[in-house]
């Protein structure tokens, strides 16, 4: 017998138990899929790094992060209306929207400050139409959600006349600089990840909204027994998707240069792999904001191995797919387990 | 004076005549055990003393004053609990935050209201300790017992200081040691000087713990006495119709 065992077999049966509830902080952390995803992305970027010259340039990390970013911000909208039992398929739509508002105002001669928060109040309007779709008619999300999806980037190409816009007006050289520039040597998008990330966690964790949305993804019935205001929660909870989305789109088109109406296309699979990837359960009730950025990180980083290896980008989708089908597999595993 | 008194309540569903003439008086800490047949009328009952329905006729005291409730929050505000066998739990979260759910405690954080998660379950710890409750207010209630779901259920009539505590079928789904914690808990309420009806299909659980029998059928009380004075017998004969009125 282990010192160590020894030692616990001497205690009390509540000090063990408690020791196994709530463990140290070590092996917490180790008990989190997302550590190990946190894991796997580190492994395979140093694999990268020696198995490639490619991989760890200035350039190319820049362009990784910058990918990441976009979608490890829609990730944190999305954990948000996965964690509250619900799924949202217009992500992508609401991007292409939100940037061709943002497009369309400033190159007819608009200020960038009137341009992007009317690109953000659209992407808003989406979420709101979402959620009173699915609060107040109780329709199924995935039902609601794949109809925004082809309704809002109809919207985009009706706005642009599916044509691209690469002019931005007076204020074009600050909307690119959004976007594409960087601070302090870090590109825009990722320090914007980094402050919505923080803020997102501080929701989830310290607020009511958080604790409401958790609860409600947990059981739906209780919060509504416990005077929780389903529906209006369910609302901001679409809405703060589509916001990320929004601001994902400002960002993208400042990144890209100009903008056409694929942009976003099929983003959603991405941001639903990266979101179930960092822990979300698409059951409800579960998912963090940190999760949300390490399953958005592994998932780019394994789409840039891929080109960088000279696999086909064919190859993409596949990996992507199988992704999501293993991280939930691995979640159910985990809770068959658990329930014995 | 009653904690809650019905007198001649009775509800009808068009046609249908749910409750007649219900008249019924619980005292602060008396522990009622409601019984009757599928389709008696205990759940109408419950819910018009738990505001989901108004009654058609009839009058509802608490405390002595005149109840008129048109929403659950109403008879919730006038201190009536439901405890929902397990419906108003949620797995995900800890013990201490279903305790507090819908009605965190918050405090100021520079310019945010936060979630005072060391106050919560400091409080949702002695709520435990008050029903003498092994429960701990950091564990899921996913990895929970029975009766320690119970027991945080309970607690969070507690926490609003309820004087009428309604329990449809606390005991119905759980193994039998822990049915003998919730009647424990259940006498915790009762020495907190809570007035408890419980609804129940367990004849032996009502008589452990239930200071007084009252029997509906076809929604009508045919009986209301005292525990020690009846039978599982003379209930089962109430129940079933056998015996009339008691």
């Amino acid at each position: 017998m282990s010192p160590e065992n020894k030692t616990m077999s001497s205690n009390t049966l509540s000090e063990v138990i408690d020791r196994s509830e709530y463990r140290s902080l070590l092996s917490r952390i180790t008990s989190h899929q997302t550590f190990w995803v946190f894991v796997a992305a580190l492994l395979a970027c140093i694999a990268l790094s020696l198995l490639t010259d490619t991989f760890a340039t200035d350039r190319n990390l820049f362009n990784v992060s910058r990918n990441f970013a976009f979608v490890g911000i829609i990730a944190l909208g999305m954990t948000a209306v996965i964690a509250s039992g619900g799924i949202d398929l217009s992500v992508g739509s609401t991007v292409v929207l939100s940037a061709m508002v943002v497009a369309v105002l400033m190159s007819s001669g608009m200020p960038i400050w009137i341009g992007v928060p009317a690109a953000l109040l659209a992407a808003m309007l989406v979420g709101l139409a979402n959620g009173i779709l699915i609060a107040y008619a109780g329709m199924p999300p995935f039902v609601v959600t794949l109809g925004g999806l082809s309704v809002v980037r109809s919207l985009g190409m009706v706005l642009s006349d599916n044509k691209m816009i690469y002019e931005f007006g007076p204020d074009t050289a600050m909307l690119l600089a959004l976007g594409g520039g960087a601070t302090l040597g870090l590109p825009n998008p990722l320090i914007v990840l980094g402050v919505l990330a923080g803020i997102t966690g501080f929701l989830f964790k310290w607020t009511r909204w958080g604790q409401h949305l958790f609860a409600m993804g947990g059981n739906e019935q209780a919060a509504k027994l416990t005077g929780i205001p389903v529906m209006r929660l369910k609302v901001s909870v679409y809405m703060f998707s589509a916001l990320m989305a929004g601001i994902t789109g400002v960002l993208e088109v400042g990144w890209l240069g100009g903008v056409t109406t694929n942009l976003g296309q099929a983003m959603e699979l991405s941001v639903i792999a990266a979101a179930v990837i960092g822990g979300a359960n698409l059951a409800g009730g579960v998912g963090t904001a940190f999760g949300a950025i390490v399953g958005a990180l592994l998932i780019e980083v394994i789409r840039n191995s891929l080109i960088l290896l000279g696999i086909s980008t064919f190859w993409q989708g596949a990996f992507v797919g199988s992704f999501i089908v293993i991280a939930v597999a691995f979640d159910r595993f985990r809770s068959a387990r658990s329930s014995d | 004076m009653s904690a809650l008194r019905l007198d001649n309540i009775s509800k009808h569903f068009g046609a249908i005549h749910a409750l007649t003439d219900v008249s019924l008086s619980i005292e602060p800490g008396e522990v009622v055990g409601l019984m009757g047949d599928n389709g008696a009328g205990k759940s109408t009952l419950v819910k018009v003393i738990a505001g989901n329905f108004a009654p058609t006729s009839g009058e509802i005291h608490i405390g002595g004053t005149r109840a008129n409730f048109h929403r659950p929050i109403d008879a919730q505000r006038a201190g009536i609990e439901v405890v929902y066998q397990d419906l108003a739990i949620c797995n995900n979260l800890s013990a201490a935050s279903n305790v507090f759910l819908g009605r965190e405690l918050t405090r100021q954080f520079g310019p945010f209201r936060v979630l005072d998660y060391a106050g919560m379950r400091v409080r949702a710890g002695e709520l435990f300790k008050r029903l003498k409750s092994e429960t701990r207010p950091r564990d899921l209630v996913k990895r929970m017992s029975g009766g320690q779901r119970q027991a945080v259920a309970i607690a969070r009539t507690l926490l609003s200081d309820a004087r009428i505590v309604l329990m449809d079928e606390p005991t119905a789904a759980i193994s039998v040691r822990q049915v003998a914690e919730v009647l424990n808990l259940i006498r915790q309420l009762s020495d907190h000087g809570i007035a408890v009806v419980l609804i129940s299909h367990r004849m032996p659980d009502v008589f452990q713990v239930a200071d007084r029998i009252a029997v509906l059928r076809r929604g009508r009380l045919v009986a209301s006495k005292r525990a020690a004075d009846s039978s599982p017998e003379e209930v089962t004969g109430l129940i079933t119709g056998a015996i009339e009125l008691a």
